[in-house]
């Protein structure tokens, strides 16, 4: 009834290719937007921010990244938390390096240090294919990680290999360091996700792409209609390590604030931010938000639910909290296995002729 | 009279030998899978866990769920009070894997039939998640010791045969009498593995199958039987692997972790190729031990968790689809 | 901070839950979970444990209830922050995370939020510095204290001198397994040993190279900093290639009996490090199983009383009520807030005799706090696991670190830690 192009005239070039084609959809986004910019911040306390608003914003801007690798590009990569390692060591560096340079550019170059680095780990996509790739960005997690706990450089030879961030400020408030406030770690981080929504959205209806979903889709035919597969992977591979280093950047600096990168960017990081690309659906901007949004929540809520309201045991509720999360992507993997993306484009279908359907 | 650098070089080699037959079997159980059914079967290392931990509850007599139980009903049970001998708990321990290549067949692959691998792969991280909460919850996540009779400790007979090689600084090969055992195991598992493939009208069926689906349905074969049944002998594998592993560490969580080990395997040998698992069993094996022995310690040690996947991607490089992979032809 | 007052009234008004004030609220961030959960479950249960014990017996501490809110971390540093912030609402009054990543985490975040941390023979070492670290106390002893009492030890066993020695040191490769390298490198200078590292990467499940290397190295003595499977594969290896256990000697989190039990008859000998005495008999457990167990409120299935790791629990709990009570006594109120709870923490004192009537007789060095020093004496015992009887036997008394050896490197730490993040050092 209101959800629908018809009645929707555009007058120009740039009317009829906007993002948001139906009117619905834009007052949709922007009501989000008026929300998440102008009424959460001032309800936010430090545990929603910590314990829900900042990890799903930060893991919102890797599942982005690696969708843009791995769901528009077709590159499975199991190199996602060494890469969020080289954007957390590398924001530490320059943090420390430079402590007069805003902690916003440090971030941006945190994002292309990793950029570099995603590139030269994405040379061997030219050769190696699909899981025979994934198991090879394995490499680039170990050697990664190892890297950063073995060469004292890049923490600053602390004694135990833990790095800190310091207080740094926007417009005199802080957002590192332990006198952040709930609303400004939360602020921060929504501004790079939407920021890197929107370019991440743009590249991908652009040339660019095009260019990888045509290398997704069948390598040899896009080569043979003119595609470079060496630009397209890693021109992908530099720009999903882009953002998967800022994702670093953040976790270190904004989210935890100390990290140790065994710990914090092991191989289970790779995994989670893999679950939720493929959980919110793989070529899909949205489907990151919300693979992101359902892997942050469930645990919590699981957890409220059995420890809180129930009153299990907690190690009871972590054995069970394993178990749902597993049975629940198996479900989901059988009932829709493209992801919540699917389901949200199967509900607009729907909407579209509701209330009269054929 | 060698060098003693030299010949510890050669016990480094025999050791990463003896390592490198354990992470073949475990890379035997994912190449299984994935010849059969396209299945790259991530769960394979918590099966290894679940299976250890089941054999030794069997054992034990320890009451599954008993912290649930107990938690729910304010009961106190934990044990029924009876003791299993190892190699009946073996044989159970076997029949529930089988109960469970059944369930994971018939409610989970059986619905993703036809599916993107991406998509089956999920899956199986979905499903390792699932095992390892259940078998938490089933028999708790104490550590426990796990006493099958199997020998323990370096062989001191060889040492003392070998200790006249070299000058006073060579102490003789060490060589565990554990690995050795496993390695005993391993190789007649691999051989019988490899045996029934080949031989056996059931092995045949799983290489028509894993040569072509639609073929080996039209001639009879039911490709649900065979996937139980390749998912039974994965589970056979994990169960051996889990014993071999358990038995130096105790059951614990960090066993799960051994699929790590095996994935480098995977893409030395080619995820198709039992042949190549072992062989790249071997050589990820000696691999890893030469470098962190000649190299590895001038870098501040520790190397070994990358190097295997460095090799590895070394490997691919030259040869994109495994030592003895299918050679990947592509058209458009 | 106007924002942040805004904020909180509002929420409190949408959920209108404000937490309960008149009890002493305890969190407890367990691990029963995940690859550490061996050692997280014993120490949990025996902090857990007493506190029920307090109140059973005494009705709580001072007239006061204490009230337990267990959240699992699952040794993870992001599920830490969650249980942190998820409790420290409720009027926490001090964090044990066990743990030395959460604790990296929590101790910028405590001190802004002016809520104590205990981190008892762990986290960050230079936190003994009461002057840079107001509110992180880490007695009775640290990681320099124990690599310090280690070579003390040895130097004992090899009539003062440990010249031309060799050492090995076999250490977790974390910021935990890296802390004591330091100290060793300059006890090592000091006393003229020469000093082998050895990392193992987490989980440790695999060690044949490094210990193929000491095999061919033939150290005099190996220590370890290990935790989780790493102990059970290392003291499993020692005994493979026939290292004499005694002369293996583990930190005291490598000192536990699962960590020896699966390598069988094997680990006999094989010693550790601890900070306080394991003693089975000890009044107070009789208390925990009359007054908490059989009324079915154990914290966990109740197997590990007088266990290593649940006897330090204890200790902790008991560390914890000890400095509760000083609080109430320093301010005249029973329900005290976490910033008097920081006041009592720095005012303990612990004698022989209060722990002897506190059914605890030796369990614990004595020791007191002061405003410059957070970190206690630093005593530790060495012990041995007698592996027929299944047992830790205490070889040696308390001994002491050295102090010349460990303060300017305490000093020297936290002062780059002042120095990173802008705090003033000084008494509060």
């Amino acid at each position: 009834m209101f959800y629908r192009e018809a009645g929707d005239f555009k007058t120009s070039y740039e009317a009829d290719n906007q993002t948001f084609p139906i009117a619905f959809d834009r007052y949709r986004y922007w009501a989000v937007l008026a929300v998440a910019y102008l009424v959460i911040p001032f309800i936010i306390n430090d545990y929603w921010a910590s314990a829900i608003f900042v990890p799903f914003l930060i893991y919102a801007i890797a599942a982005i990244g690696l969708n843009i690798l791995t769901g528009y590009c077709g590159q499975v990569s199991l190199g996602t938390g060494g890469f969020m390692a080289v954007g957390a060591y590398a924001c530490y560096k320059l943090m420390t390096a430079f402590p007069d340079v805003s902690i916003v550019i440090n971030v941006i170059l945190a994002g292309g240090i990793t950029a570099i680095v995603g590139a030269a780990f994405g040379l061997p996509s030219l050769r190696i294919k699909g899981f025979y790739l994934a198991v090879a960005t394995l490499a680039a997690q170990f050697f990664l990680v190892w890297l950063f706990n073995k060469v004292e450089w890049f923490y600053n030879y602390s004694a135990s290999g833990q790095i800190n961030a310091p207080e740094r400020t926007v417009f005199s408030i802080p957002v590192t360091g332990p006198n952040t406030e709930a609303w400004a770690q939360y602020l921060i981080c929504l501004v790079f996700v939407t920021v890197s929504a929107i370019i991440a959205r743009n590249l991908t209806r652009g040339t660019v792409g095009r260019k990888w979903m045509a290398i997704r889709d069948m390598d040899i035919a896009a080569e043979i209609i003119g595609v470079n597969p060496l630009r397209a992977k890693l021109s992908a591979f530099a720009i999903s390590s882009f953002f998967i280093g800022i994702s670093g950047a953040l976790f270190f600096a904004v989210y935890l604030g100390a990290v140790e990168v065994g710990e914090a960017f092991g191989i289970q990081k790779s995994f989670l931010v893999l679950f939720m690309v493929i959980i919110g659906g793989l070529g899909s901007i949205f489907g990151a938000f919300a693979g992101a949004a359902f892997l942050v929540l469930l645990p919590v809520a699981l957890k409220v639910v059995g420890v809180d309201l129930l009153g299990w045991p907690t190690d009871m509720v972590a054995h069970l909290q394993l178990v749902i999360v597993g049975a629940l992507i198996m479900f989901f993997l059988i009932k829709e296995p493209h992801g919540l993306a699917q389901l949200w484009r199967v509900a607009k279908e729907k909407l579209r002729l509701w209330p009269f359907p054929y | 009279m060698m060098s003693a650098d030299f010949l510890y070089g050669i016990e480094v080699v025999l050791n990463g030998l003896m390592a490198g037959v354990l992470y073949a079997l475990v890379a035997l159980g994912f190449v299984l899978i994935f010849k059969a059914s396209g299945i790259f079967n991530y769960a394979q290392g918590v099966m290894a866990l679940f299976a250890a931990l089941t054999l030794v509850g069997i054992m034990e007599g320890q009451v599954p769920f008993a912290h649930m139980i107990n938690a729910i009903f304010g009961t106190e049970v934990h044990h029924f009070g009876w003791h299993v001998p190892a190699f009946a708990a073996i044989i159970m321990t076997l029949g529930v894997m089988v109960l469970f290549a059944w369930a994971v067949q018939q409610f989970i692959f059986k619905h993703l039939v036809g599916q993107e691998p991406i998509i089956l792969f999920m899956a199986t991280i979905g499903l390792a998640y699932f095992l390892e909460g259940v078998g938490d919850l089933m028999w708790g996540s104490n550590i426990k010791t796990l006493d099958v009779g199997l020998p323990q400790g370096g062989s001191r007979w060889i040492e003392d045969m070998t200790a006249s090689l070299g000058d006073d600084s060579f102490y003789g090969f060490f060589i565990d009498k554990l690995d050795m055992v496993a390695t005993v195991v391993a190789a007649i598992l691999v051989l019988s593995l490899i045996a029934f493939a080949q031989y056996s009208k059931q092995g045949r069926a799983m290489r028509a199958v894993a040569d072509d689906h639609q073929a080996a349905l039209s001639v009879g074969i039911s490709l649900n039987f065979i996937w139980v049944l390749v998912w039974s002998l994965a589970g056979l594998v994990a169960l051996v692997a889990g014993i071999m592993w358990g038995a130096k560490s105790g059951v614990q969580f960090s066993l799960s972790l051994i699929a790590l080990k095996a994935l480098p395997v995977l893409m030395l040998g080619g995820f198709t190729s039992i042949p190549g698992a072992i062989v790249g069993g071997l050589i990820i094996g000696v691999g890893e031990k030469l470098f962190e022995y000649t190299i590895g310690g001038m870098m501040g040690g520790a190397t070994e968790n990358w190097f295997a996947y460095v090799l590895a991607l070394i490997f691919l490089v030259f040869r994109p689809q495994g030592l003895f992979g299918e050679k990947i032809i592509e058209r458009v | 901070m106007k924002m942040k007052t805004f904020a909180a009234a509002a929420l409190a008004g949408l959920l209108a839950s404000g937490p309960a004030l008149a009890e002493l609220v305890i969190p407890d961030l367990s691990y029963r979970t995940g690859p550490y959960a061996a050692g997280g479950t014993p120490f949990s249960d025996g902090y857990q444990d007493y506190f029920n014990m307090l109140n059973a017996r005494d009705g709580g501490i001072g007239g006061e209830a204490v009230r337990i809110i267990e959240c699992e971390t699952g040794y993870n540093t992001e599920k830490g922050v969650e249980c942190y912030e998820s409790t420290k609402g409720e009027g926490a009054l001090v964090y044990q995370p066990l743990s030395t990543g959460i604790t990296y985490q929590l101790i910028p975040k405590a001190t802004a939020d002016n809520i104590p941390l205990h981190t008892m023979g762990y986290g960050r070492t230079s936190a003994a510095n009461g002057e840079v670290f107001n509110w992180v106390f880490n007695y009775p002893a640290n990681y320099w204290d124990a690599a310090s009492v280690m070579v003390n030890y040895l130097l004992s066993e090899n009539d003062g001198s440990l010249d031309g020695k060799k050492i090995a040191l076999v250490y977790h490769n974390s910021a935990y397994g890296k802390e004591p390298i330091r100290t060793l490198e300059n006890l090592s200078e000091q006393h003229g040993f020469a000093l082998d590292l050895l990392a193992v990467d987490h989980p440790g499940q695999e060690q044949k190279s490094q210990w193929l290397q000491i095999r061919r190295t033939r150290p005099d003595y190996v220590l370890m900093w290990g935790w989780g499977v790493m102990n059970q594969v290392a003291v499993q290896e020692a005994a493979n290639i026939g290292f004499p256990m005694e002369n293996f000697i583990g930190n005291w989190w490598a000192g536990a009996e699962h960590d020896v039990t699966p390598a069988g008859a094997a680990a006999n000998g094989y010693k550790s490090l601890n900070m306080n005495r394991i003693d089975a008999n000890l009044p107070v457990f009789d208390d925990i199983r009359s007054l908490v167990h059989d009324a079915g409120n154990a914290a966990g299935d109740g197997s590990n009383v007088g266990k290593v790791l649940y006897t330090r629990g204890m200790y902790a709990a008991m560390l914890a009520a000890e400095a509760i009570a000083k609080a109430q006594d320093i301010h005249g109120v029973a329900n005290i807030t976490p910033a008097m709870m920081r006041d009592g923490m720095e005012a303990l004192e612990l004698t022989n005799a209060r722990m002897a009537e506190l059914g605890m007789a030796n369990i614990g060095p004595e020791f007191g706090v002061s405003c410059q020093d957070h970190g206690g004496t630093g005593l530790g015992i060495v012990q041995e696991w007698d592996a027929a009887a299944g047992q830790w036997n205490a070889l040696t008394d308390y001994i002491a670190p050295d102090d010349a050896v460990t303060q300017p490197l305490i000093m020297e730490d936290s002062a780059a830690f002042a120095a990173e993040s802008g705090i003033e050092a000084g008494c509060m």
